[in-house]
C-alpha cells in the first residue's frame, strides 16, 4: 500500500509569533520555519507503518514556495521514500489545497492519506475533511491511534468527552492527533539519505486546480496582552469577584 | 568564501539541537548534581549517529566530517555541556581506531562504539606527565604476542565507565617516538581504576585514575605501528580540540541566551534589565565574542576537513579563543543573573563550571600557545 503524507511549512512551534505592523498575516521574514509539528506525527505514523510491512511506500507532498522542498526533506530524512513539491508563491488556503492533493492522490492512488489535523500556523483543521469530501474517500480525523488489517484502518478518535472508535474502508483520509505517537529524530545517516531521495517539482496549473483565495482576510491582530492577576484575601472575596466583577457565576 | 550552510548541515544541526534540547536540557542539572553517567541518553544520541560522527559507515559511523561535528557538539552542549563533551571524547577515541586501525581492529571495536554499547575513553596524561605528555612513562613490554602493561593513567574522562581504553603507552625508549597506542578493555586483568574524581564540573561522566599491574594484553589491541602512538594522540587530538571548543560555544550560547531572556523578566530601578544601555552593551559583546569564535571554529574544522597542512596551527587558535570566550561568556551571564547566577536555580553557573576545564585539557591554552608560537617563529626562520 501507497501512503500519501501531505507536510506543510509552518513558523516553527518555539518561534513568538508576530503579526506584521500592516496587520495583513504574520511576520515570516528570518523567522524559523518547520514542519507542522501534527503533520511529523503523520510522517512518522506511516513511517511505523511501512516499518511493520503494511506500507510500501511513502510519498511526502507539500505545497507552497520553494522553500518547502526543505520540510519534505525532513520527512525523507525520517524514513519517506520520495517527494512531490507543488511549487507557488500564492496564498493557499485549505480548500485550494485539498483539491491539489486531490489531483494528486487521483494520479498516486495511495490507499492512505495521513495528514495533521490543523496546522499550527492557522489552526484551520479542514484541508484533511475537504480532502476527504472532494475525493469521496471516508475521513477518520483526530486520530489518537491507527490500526490497519486487510482494507479497513481502525481509527481511535479523540472527541469531546472521549474516544470513539470508527473502522473505515481504505483508501481513507486520517489526520493525526498529538498522542498518536512521538515521531523520531532523523538520524545523521538517514539525513544524508535523504539528500538522494527524489523530490519532484509541478505546479498548481499541471495539476488542473486555480488555487485562488476564496475567504479574504480582513485584518490580523495580536490577542489584547493580559493583565496582571490580583491577589485575594479570602475564598469569600473570591466569589465576590467571580459573581461581580468577572459574572462567571 | 561561503559561510552559509548546506541544507544538510542546518538539518543536522536543527535534528541535534531538537535532541539536546529534548533528552539533554531537562535532565542536565539533575546528572550534574547527582553525579549521573546517562548512559540512556547517551545511546539514544548514538542510535542518531552522534557516537561515531566521523567514523566510515560500513562499520556503522555516519561518515561525515569535523564540520558537522562542530556544528553538532555546539548544539549538544547548548543542552548539557559535560554530556557532550564526554561524547566528544568518545568520538575522538573512536576515529583513532577508525582512522589507525586495521580491518580486523575496525569491525572488531568500531560498530559497538558507534551504537555505545562500548563506551570509549583516551587515556594519555599521567599523574607526572600532563602538558608534557611526551614524557609519559606508562610501559608496555612485548612478551611473544602480547604485551604486559604497568603504569597509571590520570584525569581519564569515562575511567571505570568505559569499555575500551585507547592508550598511549611507552613500548621504545624516551621521547615520542617512544610512544605505541595500544588499546586495553574493561575486564583485562592487571586494569583497574581509582576512585572518581571530585571535581568543580563535567560531573555527567566520572573521571578516576587508570591503572595497569602486569596488565596482559594482545600485540593486535596495538593501533598502528611501534612508536606511531603519540602521532595518533596528536591527530586525535586536533579533531578533539575543535569539538571541545564547539562544546564551549554551546555552553556560552545557552548562558548568552538565558541573559536575554533574564534581561527582559527582571526589573531593578522601576525598569527592565534589559532597558539598561550599559548591560544592552555587556550581550552585545557577549554575542561578538561567540561569533568570532564560532568562526574560528568552523575554519579550523573545514581546514581538517580539507586536509589543510595549518589545521594543527588553527586547531589550537580555535581551541585557545573559544574556550576562553566561552568561559568568559558565562562569566558574564553569571554576573547579569546578580545573586540569582550564583545559584543552581538558574543554569549558568553550571555552564560556567562545566566549560571551565575547557581550557586547562585537551593540551591546555598555555600549551596552545606554545603550539602557535613554535609554528610562528619556524615561519620566520624559514624566510631569513
Ligand atoms: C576533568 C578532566 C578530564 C580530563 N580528561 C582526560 C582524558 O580523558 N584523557 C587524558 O589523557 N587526559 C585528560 N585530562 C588531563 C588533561 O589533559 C591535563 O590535565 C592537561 O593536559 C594538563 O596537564 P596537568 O594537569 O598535568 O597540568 P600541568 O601540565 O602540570 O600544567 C600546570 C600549569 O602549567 C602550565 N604549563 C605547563 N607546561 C607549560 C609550558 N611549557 N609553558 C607554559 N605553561 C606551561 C599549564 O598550562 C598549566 O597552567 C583531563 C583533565 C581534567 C581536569
Ligand atoms: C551567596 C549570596 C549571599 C548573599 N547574602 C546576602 C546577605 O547576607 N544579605 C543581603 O541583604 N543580601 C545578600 N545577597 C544578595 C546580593 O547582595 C544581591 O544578589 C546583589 O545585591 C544583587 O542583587 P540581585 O541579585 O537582585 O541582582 P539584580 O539587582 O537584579 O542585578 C542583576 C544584574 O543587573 C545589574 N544591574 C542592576 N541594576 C543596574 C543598573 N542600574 N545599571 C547597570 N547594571 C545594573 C547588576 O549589576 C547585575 O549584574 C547574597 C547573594 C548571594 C548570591
Amino acid at each position: 500500500m501507497k501512503i500519501l503524507v501531505p507536510v506543510k511549512r509552518v513558523v516553527d512551534y518555539n518561534v513568538k509569533v508576530r503579526v506584521k505592523t500592516d496587520g495583513t498575516g504574520v511576520e515570516t521574514a528570518g523567522v524559523k520555519m518547520s514542519m507542522n509539528p501534527f503533520d511529523e506525527i503523520a510522517v512518522e505514523e506511516a513511517v511505523r507503518l511501512k516499518e511493520k510491512g503494511i506500507a510500501t511506500e511513502i510519498v511526502a507532498v507539500s505545497l507552497g514556495v520553494a522553500q518547502c522542498a526543505e520540510t519534505i526533506r525532513t520527512a525523507l530524512a525520517m524514513g519517506a521514500d520520495r517527494g512531490i513539491l507543488v511549487e507557488t508563491d500564492a496564498e493557499l488556503q485549505p480548500l485550494a489545497v485539498a483539491k491539489l492533493l486531490a489531483a494528486i492522490a487521483k494520479t498516486e492512488q495511495p490507499g492512505l492519506i495521513i495528514l495533521g489535523k490543523q496546522a499550527i500556523d492557522d489552526d484551520m483543521s479542514a484541508t484533511g475533511q475537504m480532502l476527504a469530501a472532494l475525493l469521496g474517500w471516508p475521513q477518520g480525523t483526530f486520530a489518537s491511534k491507527v490500526a490497519i488489517e486487510g482494507e479497513t484502518i481502525t481509527v481511535t478518535r479523540e472527541v469531546d468527552g472521549g474516544l470513539e472508535t470508527v473502522a473505515l474502508a481504505l483508501p481513507a483520509v486520517v489526520t493525526t492527533d498529538l498522542r498518536l505517537n512521538e515521531p523520531r529524530y532523523a538520524s545523521l545517516p538517514n539525513i544524508m539519505k535523504a539528500r538522494k531521495k527524489p523530490i519532484v517539482t509541478m505546479s498548481p496549473a499541471e495539476l488542473g486546480v486555480d488555487p485562488a483565495p476564496r475567504l479574504t482576510v480582513v485584518s490580523v491582530a495580536e490577542p489584547p496582552k493580559r493583565k496582571a492577576g490580583a491577589k485575594v484575601a479570602s475564598v469569600a472575596e473570591l466569589v465576590a469577584k467571580l459573581r461581580n466583577e468577572a459574572k462567571v457565576i | 568564501m561561503d559561510f552559509t550552510l548546506t541544507e544538510e548541515q542546518r538539518a543536522i544541526r536543527e535534528t541535534a539541537r531538537d535532541f539536546a534540547e529534548r533528552e539533554f536540557r531537562p535532565q542536565a542539572a539533575r546528572w550534574d548534581e547527582e553525579r549521573i553517567f546517562p548512559v540512556d541518553a547517551l545511546r539514544q544520541a548514538a542510535a542518531l549517529g552522534f557516537a561515531g560522527i566521523y567514523v566510515r559507515e560500513d562499520v556503522g559511523g555516519s561518515g561525515l566530517g569535523r564540520f558537522d561535528a562542530a556544528l553538532i557538539f555546539e548544539e549538544l552542549a547548548a543542552g548539557c555541556v559535560s554530556t557532550a563533551a564526554y561524547l566528544s571524547i568518545h568520538n575522538m577515541a573512536a576515529w583513532m581506531i577508525d582512522r589507525f586501525g586495521n580491518e580486523a581492529q575496525r569491525r572488531r571495536f568500531l560498530p559497538k562504539l558507534a551504537s555505545m554499547a562500548h563506551f570509549a575513553s583516551y587515556c594519555l596524561t599521567e599523574p607526572g606527565a600532563g602538558s608534557d605528555a611526551a614524557s609519559l612513562k606508562s610501559r608496555a613490554v612485548r612478551h611473544g604476542d602480547q604485551y604486559v602493561i604497568d603504569g597509571a593513567k590520570a584525569f581519564i574522562s569515562g575511567g571505570g565507565a568505559s569499555d575500551i581504553y585507547v592508550c598511549m603507552l611507552r613500548t621504545g625508549g624516551e621521547g615520542p617516538k617512544g610512544i605505541s597506542c595500544i588499546l586495553v578493555e574493561k575486564g583485562t586483568p592487571g586494569l583497574s581504576f581509582g576512585k572518581p574524581e571530585k571535581k568543580l564540573g563535567w560531573n555527567s561522566q566520572p573521571t578516576s585514575m587508570v591503572l595497569f599491574e602486569n596488565c596482559r594484553v594482545p600485540v593486535t589491541n596495538r593501533l598502528g605501528e611501534e612508536g606511531d602512538g603519540f602521532k595518533i594522540a596528536m591527530m586525535g587530538l586536533d579533531g578533539g580540540r575543535i569539538n571541545i571548543a564547539a562544546c564551549s560555544l554551546g555552553g556560552g550560547r545557552a548562558s548568552l541566551e538565558a541573559s536575554q531572556r533574564y534581561l527582559g523578566e527582571r526589573t531593578q530601578f522601576g525598569k527592565k534589565l534589559a532597558e539598561f544601555q550599559a548591560l544592552q552593551f555587556r550581550l552585545a559583546d557577549m554575542a561578538t565574542e561567540l561569533e568570532a569564535a564560532r568562526l574560528m571554529v568552523w575554519r579550523a574544522a573545514a581546514g581538517l576537513d580539507a586536509g589543510d597542512p595549518e589545521a594543527t596551527l588553527h586547531c589550537a587558535m580555535a581551541k585557545r579563543f573559544a574556550t576562553d570566550a566561552g568561559f568568559a561568556v558565562c562569566n558574564e551571564a553569571l554576573q547579569l543573573h546578580g545573586g540569582y547566577g550564583y545559584l543552581k536555580d538558574f543554569p549558568v553557573e553550571r555552564h560556567l563550571r562545566d566549560v571551565r576545564v575547557h581550557q586547562i585539557l585537551e593540551g591546555t591554552n598555555e600549551i596552545m600557545r606554545v603550539i602557535i608560537a613554535r609554528r610562528l617563529l619556524a615561519q620566520t626562520d624559514r624566510r631569513s
